[in-house]
């Protein structure tokens, strides 16, 4: 099983962050930055309402930056028969789900972290305030990506699987959004601990639900 | 190579309303070779993946000994990279290949991004992925398709060697097929 890892990783990686006709990684960023970015045009430069408001903006920001590479998570290998070469090997689907959560992980978190130090100065976010963003995305990407790939296993294959995709991560997302946006307006880590709680969660289940959704579309 | 045998019993597979085929039972031993013959649509590639067991069976049960690989109309290669790369992948979960690449004359296109290949040159790889994982139950879904004249002599001559060697190859193909000593299923027969 173990052999197995490295491999899949290095794939997943490939296939996630660098570019090519699978997208990138950029993508996602550059869209974050982009909705940072229109959100002091659109309310005005009022730098109280601005930094009142903006750790949520960053929030629903990071939350559709996530969604973004949702089609291209699972559908592309079940079209491909990777994953029946897969089952062949006797590599089970949970495994192979688990390491496509932490690729997509790689992928979009710590670029999204990176990203929002500038897109919290350009909403009026700095100090202690940008530290519970930071430590807040930490605690809550793991969880966006584990919905993500659920959500992407369980819409392979269908019709318009994409657009159901993202409505379908959206509603499933607003504990993470609640809790981490949530821990800005209060202070404090009691709102981190719970955005990290409902982070572990969503990872504890993800690879199971995704990997009974891929059985499931099999025949 | 290992010992290696399959054997079905009393098959039947069902696609949506529509029973396909039912009492289909077929038993292969070391070094024996199997075409599932039939026209289009009539459960050849559905019998390969309940074989596979990839599908449920309606009814009946599989024995299989040994592991097992499959080539359907999938080639399982990322589009986007060169062959060489593509099959890399497959080869970090497999162990190192032999030359097989080289002689299902593969060796000019390793350069090349999959999504370029033709057809018949994507089987080529598929089979190259296939021998490269080194398991002595071999399912063939229409390994013929796409190829020309050479590649079909390429598919039976590596069929006949991997039996020699003591596999097992069942294929499924509507095309004939020369193999030495190689039972033959008509589906038809079986249809309900």
């Amino acid at each position: 099983m173990s052999a197995t890892f490295l491999p899949l990783l290095r794939r997943d990686l490939a296939m996630l962050v660098s570019g090519g006709r699978r997208g990138g990684a950029v993508l996602p960023v550059l869209f974050f930055l982009a909705v940072a970015m229109l959100y002091p045009f659109a309310v005005g430069p009022d730098a109280v309402l601005l930094g009142r408001t903006g750790g949520g903006v960053i929030w629903v920001a990071a939350l559709l930056a996530a969604i973004l590479p949702l089609d291209r998570l699972v559908e592309p290998d079940l079209e491909l028969g990777f994953f029946d070469q897969w089952a062949l090997r006797g590599i089970g689907e949970e495994w192979i789900l688990a390491i496509r959560i932490l690729a997509h992980w790689l992928s979009f978190g710590p670029p999204l972290m990176l990203a929002a130090l500038p897109a919290s100065a350009l909403v009026g976010i700095d100090g202690d305030k940008l530290w519970l963003v930071e430590i807040g995305l930490l605690a809550g990407t793991p969880g966006l990506a584990a919905l993500g790939v659920m959500v992407a296993a369980i819409t392979a294959g269908l019709r318009g699987g994409a657009a159901l995709g993202g409505l379908l991560v959206i509603p499933l997302a607003v504990p993470l959004l609640v809790f981490g946006a949530g821990s800005l307006a209060v202070g404090g880590t009691s709102g981190l601990a719970l955005t990290a709680a409902v982070s572990l969660v969503l990872l504890a289940i993800a690879p199971f639900a995704a990997g009974a959704a891929i059985r499931a579309g099999r025949g | 190579m290992q010992a290696c045998s399959l054997s079905a019993t009393d098959l039947a597979c069902r696609r949506g309303d529509r029973l396909l085929f039912a009492r289909l039972s077929f038993a292969l031993g070391p070094g024996e070779a199997l075409q599932l013959a039939g026209a289009n649509g009539i459960g050849k590639s559905s019998l390969m993946r309940i074989v596979a067991g990839l599908m449920p069976a309606f009814a009946g049960t599989i024995e299989r000994h040994g592991a097992l690989g499959l080539i359907d109309e999938r080639p399982a290669l990322d589009p986007h990279l060169p062959l060489g790369r593509a099959l890399a992948f497959w080869q970090r979960l497999d162990g190192p290949a032999d030359n097989a690449a080289a002689r299902l004359g593969l060796a000019g296109l390793m350069d090349v991004p999959v999504r370029y290949l033709s057809t018949g040159q994507k089987k080529r790889a598929a089979l190259a992925r296939l021998i490269g994982q080194k398991v002595p139950l071999w399912l063939l879904d229409e390994p013929l398709n796409g190829l020309d004249t050479r590649g079909v002599a390429l598919v039976e001559e590596m069929a006949a060697q991997h039996c020699r060697e003591g596999g097992i190859c069942l294929i499924a193909s509507h095309q004939p097929l020369a193999l030495p000593g190689m039972g033959r299923i008509e589906l038809a027969d079986f249809a309900a």
